[in-house]
């Protein structure tokens, strides 16, 4: 489940300190942007003493990574790939070819560090252009993708144009990776809405991602968690659809129908899936504090 | 009869200050007060010694307050609350005697019995008529209510009023009435309005303070208090504030229509007032302006006196009936004891102000606190200083979740039924050790008392010694 998945500077240690309690399913740690040239080392020092010794609540544990044009990138992989974190979140992917060199390094260092090879996943930042062409080729190149996601803010420079709250710049953008995502059989996840104030616009820019078919989105600062959880979990509605088709599926089985309806409508096998899936998230929201 | 004299000095005189004697402040101008320091500044010029002071705060705004204790002007301290920078004085024992720390609650008690009632009481009034009638809601330094002042016009031998707006006998709108006041002087100046009241009082922002609010107003929901009829206080801090604004989105959901809210007001327990959160607002101080527009506008914003508010020798008080009360702590330990007067190292940082005497008066006492502060564990094995018993405390709740005090049992239950999520005291500070480690322990420097520590009925709770 990652409804939520916030953004953590990797060189705060306060941040870092509190990120299991602010509510988000995933918490990312920033080793690229949020982090200064100058303070690179001192942010990958102290996010891997933080996976070593702190205990997020459960929280899965991404860390983004330098883009592979850095001289940073290596050194990141090197430092957090041993501290196991859940998943690593690569910038600037273009192509399919920057994944493979990237799972060649994961892969040596697993190997080194006696690690079962594959078991570091892997959702990758499309943030450009060629990215943006390319996703169904990137979100296929690796068995450890677990999910693509979109970054608008550098999309955006890259496109030329500027970042609006309506987001109609990146409405080819963001129909475009979650297609190349499902059709992978993977997960998409949304651009953070940036106005930390506007939690109406936030609100309103969540619900157009979840209408399109996003899984989740990220955030950028803790106040935007409890929004985004809200929105990207199933409403009653769905869960008690879930649980009729589910019965529904249970009962055809019972009577040995091949085929199953539902208020007229066709049970097929990604509804089924749909609903099972919609049911498992609620079953982890209520369990979870 | 002339009580309008044409000085403090003038006054002081008058009144008859010799060595030895007491007298009375009040702190509703908080860090932005004057009077204290005029007339500490007069007596010390007119050479008298040996003066304990009864006020109800004293704040980072009386730094001269050290001179004066250094000189032997000041010997003696009566208060509810001392700011880190006189505190941090005080403990380094400055102060020839111990000070003694009240609540807001026993002042008023203390005086009844005849316990360091002032011979002098010097009441700033923002607007005061020459005969005394005087009021904090209006005037260029308005502070809203002057609670903390009745009792020391009712008590003192003396009372003197020190205004910057004098107007025309009879102040109709009066809080304290002309009979207990002997003179009046008006000076230029009273405080500075910056360091009175703040512009206005915002929710904070801080994630781990929203964490721990929702919590509290989660626990506080599950408690089966919050219903019609509710009564509450809360503290103008980042949780306590945020845990009332989410009380009060539950109460406009719900519908639940509250009595009153007590203590420091500010404007966000206004918003529940206006709203019809509450029936009534019942006031010992206003925090901000638009507290202090309330009071004087909405009639249902009530003054109230200390006494009041939470005297526990009263026939009754608004403390005796509060439901639930939202408080803070600097330290807290595994027996649920709360420190708010020292920091981890025995430093004077403040004082129990209401805490203890709501604390006990309340249904259900919720101390909301981050689990780390800076590099310490909030959660000690015994505090620095206990300033609230924990036996009057209900619940302690932190980013990480909810302890139930084993006194009170009866919440976990009802807590456990409505998801609102327990943790066991001694897994908290587990958790928190393991971030910060145990902290050495800080070592008396010698066996000197610095202040006494003195609860609602009048025993010495605590010592706090000199670092």
């Amino acid at each position: 489940m990652r409804r939520t998945m916030l953004f953590l500077p990797g060189n705060s240690p306060k941040m870092i300190t509190n990120g299991g309690v602010l509510g988000a399913d995933s918490i990312i740690f920033d080793l690229e942007d949020a982090v200064a040239p100058s303070e690179k080392d001192a942010a990958r020092v102290l996010v891997r003493e933080a996976l070593k010794n702190i205990d997020f609540n459960g929280c899965e544990i991404i860390v983004r990574i330098n883009s592979l044009d850095t001289p940073f990138w290596k050194e990141d992989l090197e430092e957090i790939i041993p501290l196991k974190p859940d998943v690593i979140m690569p910038t600037k992917v273009n192509d399919a070819t920057y994944i493979c060199e990237l799972d060649k390094e994961i892969s040596r260092i697993e190997e080194n560090k006696y690690m079962h090879r594959g078991s570091t996943k892997l959702i990758p930042l499309i943030e450009t252009a060629k990215g943006i062409e390319n996703s169904y080729k990137i979100a296929l190149a690796s068995k450890r993708i677990e999910a693509l996601y979109l970054g608008a803010e550098d999309l955006t420079a890259d496109f030329g144009c500027s970042r609006t709250k309506e987001g109609k710049e990146i409405d080819y953008a963001r129909g475009r990776l979650l297609c190349a995502a499902r059709a992978a059989g993977i997960d998409a996840y949304d651009t953070p809405f940036t106005d930390i104030e506007d939690l109406k616009g936030l609100e309103k820019d969540s619900y157009y991602a979840k209408g399109m078919g996003y899984t989740g989105k990220a955030v950028i600062h803790p106040s935007h968690v409890e929004i985004v959880n809200k929105i990207f979990s199933p409403t009653e509605k769905e869960i008690l659809y879930a649980q009729e088709i589910l019965k529904a599926i249970e009962d055809g089985k019972k009577a040995g129908k091949g085929a199953v309806s539902l208020h007229g409508k066709m049970i097929d096998a990604p509804i089924v899936e749909r609903a099972k899936r919609t049911l498992s998230v609620a079953e982890k929201i209520r369990g979870g504090v | 009869m002339q009580k309008l004299v044409t000085d403090i000095k003038e006054a002081i005189i008058r009144c008859g200050l010799k060595d030895g004697m007491c007298i009375g402040f009040h702190h509703h101008l908080r860090g932005g007060d004057y009077v204290l320091n005029m007339v500490m500044d007069e007596i010390a010029k007119l050479g008298i010694k040996d003066i304990t002071i009864n006020a109800s705060s004293i704040h980072d705004g009386h730094l001269p307050l050290i001179e004066h204790m250094k000189k032997g002007v000041v010997t003696g301290l009566v208060t509810a609350y001392i700011g880190p920078a006189v505190g941090k004085a005080i403990s380094e024992g400055i102060l020839k005697r111990p000070v003694v720390f009240q609540t807001h609650g026993y002042r008023p008690c203390g005086m009844e019995k005849g316990e360091y009632v002032p011979d002098i009481a010097f009441i700033a009034a923002p607007t005061s008529d020459p005969m005394g009638n005087c009021t904090g809601k209006t005037g260029k330094s308005a502070c809203g209510s002057l609670g903390y002042a009745f009792t020391d016009a009712r008590y003192a031998k003396k009372t003197v009023i020190i205004t910057d707006n004098l107007v025309e006998y009879p102040l109709a709108e009066y809080s304290i009435s002309e009979v207990d006041i002997d003179y009046v002087v008006c000076v230029d100046e009273i405080g500075n309005p910056e360091g009175i009241v703040s512009g206005t009082t915002k929710l904070p922002r801080n994630p781990v303070s929203l964490k721990i609010a929702r919590y509290a107003a989660k626990a506080i929901e599950a408690s089966g208090l919050l219903k019609d009829g509710f009564s509450f206080q809360t503290g103008a801090g980042g949780a306590s504030l945020a845990a009332a604004g989410y009380l009060k989105e539950i109460m406009l959901n719900k519908g639940i229509k509250g009595s009153y809210a007590l203590g420091g007001i500010t404007g966000y327990l206004v918003d529940m007032l206006n709203t019809g959160c509450f029936k009534a607002l019942q006031d010992v101080q206003c925090f901000d302006l638009k507290a202090v527009e309330s009071i004087r506008e909405n009639p249902n914003h009530m003054e109230i006196s200390a006494s009041h508010y939470a005297n526990p020798m009263a026939k009754s008080s608004a403390a005796s009936s509060l439901d639930v009360v939202v408080l803070g702590a600097t330290e807290i330990d595994i027996n649920f004891n709360v420190n708010v007067h020292t920091d981890s190292n025995g430093y004077i940082i403040g004082g129990s102000g209401g805490h203890s005497d709501v604390a006990q008066c309340a249904k259900m006492t919720v101390i909301v606190a981050p689990l780390l502060r800076t590099r310490h564990a909030v959660i000690k094995n015994k505090v620095k200083c206990i300033s609230t018993p924990g036996n009057t405390v209900d619940i302690l709740v932190t980013e990480y979740g909810i302890s139930v005090n084993p006194v009170r049992k009866e919440w976990e239950a009802l807590f456990k039924k409505k998801g609102v999520p327990i943790v066991d005291i001694y897994d908290l500070q587990k958790k928190a050790e393991k971030l910060t480690g145990i902290p050495e322990e800080v070592n008396r420097k010698n066996n000197k008392v610095v202040a006494e520590v003195v609860y609602r009925d009048g025993t010495i709770l605590d010592k706090i010694y000199q670092v």
